[in-house]
């Protein structure tokens, strides 16, 4: 039971998709504005994310105090932050709410208020988030090889640096938010027990009268191959390791896709059953798809004791690039069945709905229905898989690794040391 | 609505379960009143590496068929060790029912193979190198042992590497036959539930569950000494961390005082992430990363705990600070805008939460296993939304006055004293 989406673009631009799901008590919206990581000047990392937390503090008729005493009022559960194309905000609620939450979110990207007073203490906060991520391993290798895999401008981390967030001045937030927030390329999209035609009438009020403003195509991906190593203390030797692959709107992604489902999704999936369960090598290993618009890539973790960090390395690539080997239907059966389980119970969540139908209509250019995807999904054959890894084999790898020692990768050169 | 049925199996074994046929999933555990304070000195761990064994085989099926007939069932399914409980469950359409039951309720009877057990020993090995790099599970695990004490609650639920690296397979199997009983299991379910055909199922499957032998409660630890590979010091040095990590705990609510509710919403408007009190003087502010504090409450002691994450040589003025909020807070107590934010948003967070069988399962397994009681999402909030600002304030006196063990991690301990 799926209820069809409706697709409406307003006269500013700013594309609104509205889902009914009337079997449930909220309503969830996602609100996403192309404001992300890209449009940051490169001295100043950590801007997007800056603008994102200062139009939070105030805007409209509430204080930065009312604004969270107004959402806490109408229950509603929210988030908000940045990637490399949007600055999103997300918020769940009682259906009843809705309403309410679309003028509060208006008021909030429309009429900030951006006190300079509490600029430092905004900057405070950025630096605060930026060195606990520091002391997470994972989160340091991970930060890295993602610089390495899409290159300047896409490679950043949504945290930014702390020399670029030291920089930003009130001039620097006020021109960021000025060039980036408007209605032009921004999607909402609302899902869950809503009348369509009354949520309609609310964005229209709440942003019709938006202004529209430029956009900026993404640049291409410049990663390549390398490894670098950060030598550390640590009890566990970290390893990142990414690939290029195809992104979302690609006609074979769900080839690819399906490929790294029968490598990593799951407890009987290759990397978990040889990697951890018959060789005990480590506790955590798992690779998945990452999509930005125009490139895509695969992005894989292990964490193991130094003495096995080779091995496990050595290993878990070694799956990978035989993934075609033995490959059997019943690997790709019990990968569809977790897909579309997974796609009927997102029909117990509007905020997962919400933001999945965001993300699809950002990647695809239109909305996905349920049913769309889960043809798609069921028309999947062993042959397309083969087909398509035997002609985009893994290669170029970017890996990083974080311990006592360095290890040895393939075909790349001495790591280069941090 | 949801409807409650329950029932005890001729065995002994406790089946709970809140149905709602217009749910699009199904979600079962197993609850084992099975957890690190059930064990002695010689067992540290076990409860947790015996969930893992769960995985590795039955006399029906290989470890490979455990983890492959998971992934067939498309849910999710994974289970938790506590200090209380340890948990097997999963999230499935209902159509699995029947198969997932088979699966769950064989998974709990292992046969403990000898050469899983030798290779899944060194995956928890793994598990515990892993999070001795991360600073805020070590300083946690510490505040438990120093506060009550390192055997019974306090005791890791880990283990340390050398209880685990020492674990005889002949030891485990005593401790699963003296817990693993079925007066000391319940079955629990939520969602669309066939519940007519669900008992009959159990009553079959556990049949000889009460064959288990009796074994003997083992002998005691000496009160007098630390056990092997323990330390009590309040300073853990994690090298290379740039924050510094302090986690307060003292005495709070179990899970049968009738104070729980009120200290929950003192926890919130003290604690909450986004528009406490300690939010707004230590986060927003950015003069640290983290700085709540919470009850948690346990089947007969409770803890109230206090978090704080911020630079080294900011952690005796945001003490300062922290105290300040708390006595200010004894002495004039919360306001009525306070409360009436923090029931709004509890009960909006509680009916997004009923939406998904699988948050409902939880709270219904552990309160049927311990309290034998079931309280609906609605009875629940009818307790809340009880509670007055006298409630509240009593609750701050009652917990908030007792001076908290402290743990700090941080790089180097002199850091601090600035």
């Amino acid at each position: 039971m799926t209820s069809p989406i409706q697709c409406h673009t307003l006269g500013n631009g700013l594309t609104v998709l509205i889902q009914p799901m009337p079997w449930l008590r909220t309503a969830a919206l996602s609100l996403n504005l192309q404001a992300g990581v890209h449009r940051e000047p490169a001295h100043l990392g950590g801007l997007s994310s800056l603008v994102c937390e200062m139009i939070q503090r105030g805007a409209g008729q509430y204080s930065s105090r009312d604004l969270v005493a107004a959402q806490d009022n109408l229950g509603i559960d929210r988030n908000s932050g940045v990637s490399t194309a949007f600055v999103s905000f997300g918020a769940s609620m009682p259906s009843d709410s809705l309403p309410a939450a679309i003028s509060l979110y208006a008021d909030i990207v429309r009429n900030p208020h951006l006190p300079h007073d509490q600029l430092e203490d905004a900057r405070m906060m950025a630096i605060q988030e930026l060195r606990a991520m520091e002391d997470e391993p994972t989160h340091r290798v991970m930060r890295r090889l993602r610089e390495l895999h899409y290159g300047e401008v896409l490679g950043r981390s949504n945290f930014g640096t702390e020399t670029g967030i030291q920089q930003i001045t009130q001039d620097d937030i006020r021109s960021f938010y000025q060039t980036n927030y408007h209605s032009s390329g921004g999607i909402l999209s609302i899902a869950g027990n809503v009348d369509p035609t009354e949520v309609l009438d609310c964005v229209n009020t709440a942003f019709g009268n938006w202004r529209t403003g430029s956009l900026e195509d993404l640049p291409c991906p410049s990663g390549v191959a390398t490894y670098e190593h950060f030598e550390s203390s640590s009890s566990q030797t970290h390893i990142g390791f990414a690939f290029d692959a195809i992104p979302y709107s690609h006609p074979d992604y769900f080839k690819l896709r399906a490929g790294m489902g029968i490598l990593s999704d799951g407890m009987s999936s290759r990397l978990f059953d040889r990697v951890r369960e018959q060789r005990g090598l480590c506790y955590t290993v798992t690779a998945s798809c990452h999509s930005l618009k125009n490139g895509g890539g695969v992005f894989g973790y292990a964490g193991t004791t130094p003495e096995r960090a080779q091995e496990t390395l050595d290993v878990t690539l070694h799956e990978i690039e035989n993934l075609l080997e033995d490959m059997s239907s019943s690997e790709l059966d019990r990968w569809k069945v977790r897909i579309e389980s997974g796609l009927i119970m997102e029909q117990e969540s509007s905020a997962s709905r919400a933001s999945s139908m965001a993300s699809d209509f950002y990647q695809l250019g239109r909305p996905m229905t349920t049913i769309e995807l889960e043809s798609l999904i069921e028309s999947l054959r062993l042959e397309d898989i083969r087909d398509y890894w035997s002609a985009n084999p893994p290669k170029d790898y970017r890996v990083v690794t974080l311990g006592p020692d360095p290890l040895k990768v393939p075909a790349s050169p001495q790591p280069t040391a941090n | 609505m949801p409807e409650f049925r329950e029932t005890t199996l001729s065995n002994g074994l406790r089946i709970a379960a809140e149905i709602d046929q217009r749910g699009y999933s199904a979600a079962f555990g197993y609850f084992v009143r099975a957890g690190s304070r059930d064990e002695v000195d010689r067992e540290s761990g076990l409860s947790h590496f015996l969930e893992h064994m769960m995985f590795k085989g039955t006399r029906h099926r290989s470890a490979a068929d455990v983890n492959r007939e998971l992934d067939e069932l498309g849910g999710q399914s994974n289970a938790y060790t506590s200090e209380e409980q340890t948990v097997y469950y999963a999230t499935v359409l209902p159509k699995f029912q029947d198969r997932l039951i088979d699966l769950l309720t064989d998974m709990l009877s292992p046969i403990l193979d000898e050469n899983e057990f030798a290779t899944e020993r060194q995956v928890i090995l793994e598990e515990i190198a892993k999070y001795e790099d991360q600073p805020p599970f070590g300083a946690f695990e510490r505040a438990m042992e120093v506060h009550f004490g390192p055997r019974g609650l306090g005791r890791r639920i880990l283990g340390t590497a050398e209880s685990i690296r020492t674990m005889q397979a002949a030891t485990m199997r005593d401790y699963f036959n003296r817990r693993y009983r079925p007066e000391n299991i319940v079955l629990a379910a939520a969602g669309n539930i066939d519940f007519d055909a669900l008992v009959p199922q159990v009553e079959k499957l556990t049949e000889d569950w009460s064959d288990r032998p009796d074994v003997a409660a083992p002998e005691k630890d000496p009160d007098d000494s630390v056990p092997l590979g323990i330390s009590l010091e309040p300073k853990i040095i994690s090298t290379d961390a740039k924050q510094a990590y302090l986690v307060g705990i003292s005495p709070g609510p179990s899970s049968r005082s009738d104070d729980r509710y009120a200290a929950r919403v003192l926890g919130s408007v003290m604690g909450d992430e986004g528009g406490s009190r300690l939010f707004w003087e230590l986060i927003d502010s950015g003069r640290a990363e983290v700085a709540t504090l919470w009850p948690h409450e346990f089947m007969r002691e409770g803890a109230w705990f206090s978090y704080m994450v911020c630079a080294p040589e900011d952690v005796k003025s945001n003490q300062r600070l922290m105290n300040d909020i708390i006595q200010s807070t004894l002495e004039k107590g919360i306001q009525p805008e306070e409360l009436k934010q923090t029931l709004n948003k509890a009960t909006a967070g509680a009916i997004m939460q009923s939406e998904r069988p699988s948050n409902r399962l939880f709270g219904i397994g552990s309160r049927w296993l311990t309290c034998g009681e079931y309280l609906s999402t609605d009875d629940a909030l009818d307790c809340l939304c009880k509670i007055t600002i006298e409630d509240v304030n009593q609750a701050a006196q009652k917990y908030l006055t007792t001076n908290p063990t402290e743990i700090i991690a941080e790089a180097e301990p002199s850091a601090a004293t600035h």
